[in-house]
């Protein structure tokens, strides 16, 4: 550690008194703020802020018409059952935090060294493990929550409907989670991307959408 | 150390979060199952369509919002106080610009979803109630994600660590009711 800091500070102060040379032996330091706040001021700018993010956005809500779609087409099912309106955006918002929290861990984890795409390896195991533990608290809550208030709204489905669904789409879609961030982090890291900047939206996407057609797969299925 | 976390350890640190984002999840969810939002998504053809896109882009662009403040304070460039200030207010123009931007797009994309699935659908009513409901959530995210970032900031807390919570939960919980409020003052109109 004390090395580590050591090196960084030498070489923080040795980057600093080289630009103390360079200003005193120009004298003329106008050209180089000017640049920097200009690139500043570029990266602040509004046009800069909407050109880059709309097209991202617009693409990200194309890709969600996929789960709008499955809303809609069970609709009258829906209607009906309060319970699972309710289990919705649970899911969805869950699946999201879930893929985040792995996939973060995991890229500090490939930074630092200890990463490997192996059963074995020691991160795998834990962050997989933690997130199928919070999978299965969350879900069994979740499944108890979403009866109870359904119940109130109105609801006809019983508590073991509504734990069943709630607790076997809640854990495919913890597995689901663990695969997804498992691979997403190795593959950004083979092809070259920083998995910091790649991995959690795309992995919180690809987890939101998964979310709603693992949870209508088990409604068609046990309904 | 990071590196050497036990299953145990990682789970005990996200539990908060994930459960402050579960209960407002139920808050969205019983919002959504209501007797008046029922009613809605019966009457207007296409809200089940756009729901999920809606909500996803409330963390696409006030999430980012919160990165850029986040970092603009750690690096210095932005200060903690609420007076006029040239970057903050572009941030905040740009990411206004992109949820409403985004929000009727939205609608658009949506009319036409539901135009393919057959179910009919009105554009003008869709863009209707995603234009108040963009607009509504707009001014209370800027609101308070600013407010609290900046005053979490002043006591010390790391804004990286507010952004996410906040805008998850306000994010679903005032969505979901804008949406609501948005399809009631629209089918008033319609």
């Amino acid at each position: 550690m004390t090395d580590i800091d050591a090196g960084e500070n030498l070489t923080g102060m040795s980057d600093s008194l080289s630009e103390i040379y360079d200003d005193l032996l120009e004298g003329d330091e106008e050209p180089e703020p000017e640049t920097l706040l200009d690139r500043l001021d570029e990266e602040w700018s509004i046009r800069r802020m909407v050109v880059t993010m709309v097209p991202l956005l617009v693409a990200l809500s194309v890709l969600q018409m996929v789960s709008g779609s499955v809303l809609e087409s069970f609709e009258d099912v829906l209607l009906e059952t309060p319970s699972l309106l309710i289990l919705v955006p649970v899911q969805i918002g869950t699946a999201g935090n879930l893929g985040s929290i792995m996939c973060s861990r995991l890229s500090t984890q490939l930074h630092l060294g200890t990463f490997e795409l192996s059963i074995d390896n020691h991160d795998v195991q834990s962050n997989s493990l933690a997130v199928l533990g919070l999978g299965f608290t969350v879900f069994t809550l979740v499944g108890v929550a979403a009866w109870a208030i359904g119940q109130a709204l109105g609801g006809t489905l019983t508590l073991v409907e509504v734990m069943t669904i709630s607790l076997i789409s809640g854990m495919l879609l913890s597995v689901f989670v663990v695969v997804v961030s498992l691979l997403a982090v190795y593959g950004s890291f083979k092809l070259g991307y920083n998995p910091d900047d790649t991995t959690i939206p795309v992995v919180t996407n690809v987890c939101d959408i998964t979310g709603v057609l693992i949870l209508f797969a088990v409604v068609a299925i046990v309904l | 150390m990071a590196g050497r976390s036990s299953a145990w350890d990682i789970y005990r640190q996200a539990m908060p979060v994930i459960f402050i984002s579960l209960i407002a999840g139920l808050f969205a969810g019983t919002v959504l199952g209501s007797e008046t939002m029922r009613n809605g998504i019966e009457s207007v053809p296409g809200i089940l369509v756009l729901l999920p896109a809606f909500l996803a882009t409330r963390g696409g662009v006030y999430g980012s919002l919160g990165a850029r403040i986040s970092s603009g304070l750690h690096q210095g460039i932005i200060e903690p106080r609420f007076t006029f200030d040239k970057r903050l207010s572009n941030a905040v123009i740009a990411s206004f610009i992109n949820g409403m931007v985004v929000s009727i797009f939205i609608a658009v994309v949506a009319f036409v979803v539901v135009g393919l699935l057959g179910r009919g659908g009105n554009l003008i009513e869709l863009v209707g109630i995603m234009a108040i409901a963009g607009f509504l959530s707009a001014i209370l995210m800027l609101t308070v994600l600013v407010s609290v970032v900046f005053i979490g900031y002043r006591k010390g807390i790391d804004p990286d660590n507010l952004v996410g919570p906040i805008v998850t939960t306000l994010g679903d919980v005032f969505g979901v009711i804008f949406l609501l409020i948005a399809i009631y003052v629209v089918g008033l109109v319609v």
